[in-house]
């Protein structure tokens, strides 16, 4: 066990920052050693909120199981769905109708806006800005309103099926989500003057937690964290899924490996992703919105690994089935893990209030982390 | 016309024609007091949901608007909820220290209601070196931060209570350096002196450029020494929880909040009478027909305008700015605003040697 | 890189390697005691270069655990499965933490999860479960909960 209170041997004091407290976001702790204002040391107790996703997916079946996961990381908890969802149908071999498909991307791309908007409000107001979270959860709220409108729900959304989406679009969804898109694009330039081209705002990011691309591959990093140092890394572009490889999309890089370099990725990712819905949005095509499947579905013998691109980063889905009705074990590669082990890295020698900075650009959402 | 200064000599002659002029003086201080206490309670409700008011506005929603007409009465609401509180001193505090911290913020912010004009001839204590007075007091609010971070026994406190001991010290510099050029011109410490000096136009008109600059760096200066966004290092909120106050609660953890608020006012207070006139309304050199307009207005309406005119730009500062880091927030002060206010106070003196001001 | 060609080169890196196909990946099955060297060539190698550790995690086989590290390579984007069986009354393994960092991390997860025990771990410790959780592994095959656990 360490020592979480009075100081170190050298005189350094240790805090602990979680897991109640206003920069974390949730349950995080975090054990720091600072001497005056710099950090020595960055340790992160985890499981405040573990749930044990992984052992409870052992008892649920192939249908069930997917909406367990919609609480891993609740701000992309539609990619989640995504990824088990693509597992299962990997090892079933069912082809999804592309109507399906065309849903399920749009919907993934919304999700990411929605989570990216969030992080841009919270990651804004850890630094002192209030007013940013409001404006975020402007936009951020016409995208749940879609959702709710076709899946029944705003945050945790299950509306992915095996074989394809539970229920067809709604009527209004086509039109809400170009509404959204207009909406998006005349709030935008308020974004930029707000926060980006705040001077306070640079000095605050600019040069704060470097990550060189090497520690970002070495570290497990993924998403936005990682192609902020320059590490091509986007699922979507590297091992396409659905019908990723038929979309015009760039991947968002940037070489500055700080945080300022991580939040331009995010930002531009937004763009990337309403880029994507605009192709689709138009064109999805008639059809099923699921395949057929059997009712119960049992997994062939042998091992599935399905990987996907979340708002945070690579989540994978990993399934060792035994033929069964319920998977033998699975295992979720969740981003959020390991972005956090870099924490520690990038932290040493900082400020303290360089520690929020870093902790809001790595975008941290901790039920992701501890499953 | 109505004014507050006929109210209050007419208040004084009839206590002196009733008393002996002893018990009259007594009873004047009583009275006075209780007129402090009263605007200092005011104050706090009222800057209270003005923040909160402006801050709704600034972030597109509506702020408070269940309790009395348009949520005006929240305030009142929270202090009730606020004096019912239990106070709670930690185990591991020191206790007597603990207590004291904010009532001597309290009292600070109180002593410095005493040279402010707040319309013509209505002040409480018209003392010859009013401005020096002014930040040498509020100089004394950093020990009620610091007692109270370090008797919490906690660590954000002291981080909070150390961070906010070279913050204000550091901003006290600027701060009095601004204040000083005017004190060039006027040639006087006085509080009611200065505001007689722009009997014919504000000194931020009259003062050319460097005028300007001394504003504008005291704006920045006092937002830092009040500890508000962006240089709210001490409380920050997303790093240190609430900083100097976190272990406090109910009424003591109020008395810092208002402290707080009233000092923005004072500081705010202090800006409007030092730049902006103070009571004296606006004037244009020898247009008599439009200055004579403006003195219909009250001298009262004419400062709490001014005050709360600043007092909203600071509010607007606090929504709209992220928070600096300590070293760029020392930075800030001892590499540009201490030069700056150096060579600017040279300027200052230079033009009014060479009488170029208006 | 296929998978073909990819056997051919990790064929002749590692003879010792049982090399398995048939799933979307290659899988190398190998033994516990050559775990590290093999790492280090593949993480070192340039024609192969592993140098991105996806996942890393155990599965309990009732008779025996599995270690799978799942490896990538961010400049030739072909990825490979190692498995390791090891003895489940006593898992003992070589730490990768320091051939690949992101390993500290999934590793002391799996210490507290499964009980594996990793040599040489630069920090092992529980990172999830609370103090005095060592020694009940969740995520085994035999992990009883009565009051927390869901059964089908």
């Amino acid at each position: 066990m360490v020592e979480t209170i009075g100081n170190t041997a050298e005189g350094n004091m240790i805090i602990n920052v979680g897991p109640q407290h206003p920069a974390t976001h949730g349950v995080l702790h975090l054990v720091i050693t600072i001497n005056g204002e710099t950090i020595q040391k960055v340790e992160p107790h985890l499981g405040y909120i573990h749930r044990s996703i992984e052992k409870m997916c052992e008892s649920l079946t192939y249908r069930q199981f997917i909406y367990v996961t919609s609480r891993m990381d609740y701000l992309s908890a539609h990619i989640n769905n995504h990824a088990c969802a693509l597992c299962v149908e990997k090892g079933l071999q069912i082809e999804v109708p592309t109507r399906a498909q065309y849903i399920r991307v749009i919907m993934d791309e919304l999700t990411r806006i929605a989570s990216h908007e969030l992080w841009w409000g919270a990651m804004a107001m850890d630094l002192g800005a209030f007013t940013p979270f409001f404006h975020a959860f402007r936009e951020r709220e016409s995208i749940n309103d879609i959702m709710e409108e076709t899946c029944g729900a705003r945050l945790t959304m299950n509306y992915m099926v095996p074989g394809g989406v539970m229920q067809d679009i709604h009527p209004d969804f086509q039109r809400k989500v170009k509404a959204f898109i207009q909406q998006f694009k005349s709030k935008f330039s308020e974004y930029n003057e707000m926060v980006t081209g705040n001077i306070i705002f640079q000095n605050r990011m600019k040069q704060v937690g470097v990550l060189s691309a090497e520690d970002a591959i070495s570290y497990g990093c993924s998403g936005p964290a990682a192609r902020g140092s320059g590490v091509s890394c986007d699922i979507r572009k590297i091992y396409p899924y659905e019908i990723y490889n038929t979309l015009e999309f760039e991947e968002v890089l940037e070489t500055g490996g700080d945080s300022f370099a991580r939040y331009m990725v995010r930002l531009n990712e937004m763009h990337q992703s309403i880029k994507i819905i605009e192709q689709l949005i138009d064109n999805i095509p008639e059809g099923d919105f699921q395949a057929k499947t059997k009712a119960v579905l049992k997994l062939p013998k042998g091992e599935f690994y399905q990987r996907v691109e979340t708002a945070r980063g690579e989540l994978g889905v990993y399934i060792v089935s035994e033929g069964g009705t319920t998977p033998y074990r699975i295992k979720f590669r969740s981003p959020g893990f390991s972005n956090l082990s870099v924490l520690d890295h990038i932290a040493r020698g900082s400020k303290l209030g360089d520690l929020v900075a870093m902790m809001g650009t790595l975008d941290l959402v901790i039920p992701d982390i501890d499953r | 016309m109505w004014s507050l200064s006929e109210i209050a000599h007419t208040i004084h002659e009839w206590l002196n024609t009733t008393f002996n002029s002893t018990l009259a003086t007594l009873i004047e201080m009583v009275v006075a007091g209780i007129a402090v206490i009263s605007l200092f309670a005011l104050l706090g409700l009222v800057l209270v949901i003005m923040e909160r008011k402006v801050s709704a506005w600034i972030q597109i929603r509506l702020g408070p608007n269940r309790v009395g007409p348009k949520g005006m009465l929240q305030s009142m609401a929270d202090t009730l909820k606020l004096l019912v509180k239990e106070g709670l001193t930690p185990n591991g505090a020191d206790q007597f220290l603990f207590n004291l911290a904010p009532f001597i913020a309290m009292i600070v912010a109180m002593l410095l209601m005493a040279p402010i004009a707040f319309a013509k001839d209505f002040q409480l204590w018209d003392l010859n070196i009013g401005v020096l007075y002014v930040s040498a007091v509020s100089s004394i609010m950093v020990i009620s931060i610091l007692m109270a971070g370090w008797s919490s026994n906690n660590k954000y406190s002291l981080m909070g209570a150390m961070r906010s001991g070279a913050q204000i010290v550091s901003y006290e510099l600027s701060a009095g350096l601004s204040l000083l050029s005017i004190v060039v011109l006027t040639g006087s410490l006085q509080v009611s002196e200065i505001i007689q000096s722009q009997s014919n136009g504000w000194w931020i008109f009259k003062g050319h450029i460097p005028a300007i600059i001394s504003f504008v760096i005291f704006m920045i200066a006092v937002t830092a020494e009040t500890n508000r966004a962006p240089f709210d290092l001490a409380e920050a909120e997303s790093e240190l929880t609430a900083g100097f106050h976190t272990e406090y609660s109910g009424m003591k953890f109020a008395l810092f909040f208002l402290a707080e608020y009233v000092n923005v006012f004072i500081v705010c207070a202090i800006g409007a009478t030092v730049f902006l006139g103070g009571w004296m309304p606006f004037h244009i050199g020898s247009w008599e027909g439009f200055n004579h307009i403006m003195d219909f207005i009250p001298s009262s309406i004419w400062f709490f305008g001014k005050t709360f005119f600043l007092i909203f730009m600071i509010m607007w500062f606090r929504w709209t700015f992220p928070r600096l880091r300590i070293d760029q927030l020392l930075n800030l002060e001892w590499k540009y605003l201490l030069p700056i206010s150096m060579v600017n106070i040279l300027l200052m003196t230079a033009i009014a040697i060479l009488g170029w001001h208006f | 890189m296929t998978n073909e060609d990819l056997k051919i080169k990790l064929t002749e890196l590692m003879p010792s390697a049982v090399i398995e196909e048939g799933g979307e990946w290659l899988t190398l099955n190998i033994e516990a005691s050559n775990w590290h060297s093999m790492a280090t060539i593949l993480r070192s190698e340039v024609t192969v270069c592993f140098d991105y550790l996806f996942c890393l995690t155990c599965i309990d086989w009732k008779s025996h655990l599995t270690m799978v590290y799942h490896l990538s390579s961010t400049s030739y984007r072909h990825n490979i499965v190692v498995k390791i069986n090891l003895d489940r009354n006593n898992p003992a393994i070589e730490t990768v933490a320091n051939i690949w960092r992101t390993a500290e991390f999934h590793e002391r997860e799996v210490y507290e999860l499964f009980g594996v025990n990793f040599l040489n771990h630069p920090d092992l410790r529980l990172l999830i479960l609370p103090d005095g959780w060592e020694g009940k592994n969740p995520l085994r095959k035999d992990f009883e909960d009565p009051i927390n656990m869901i059964k089908l």
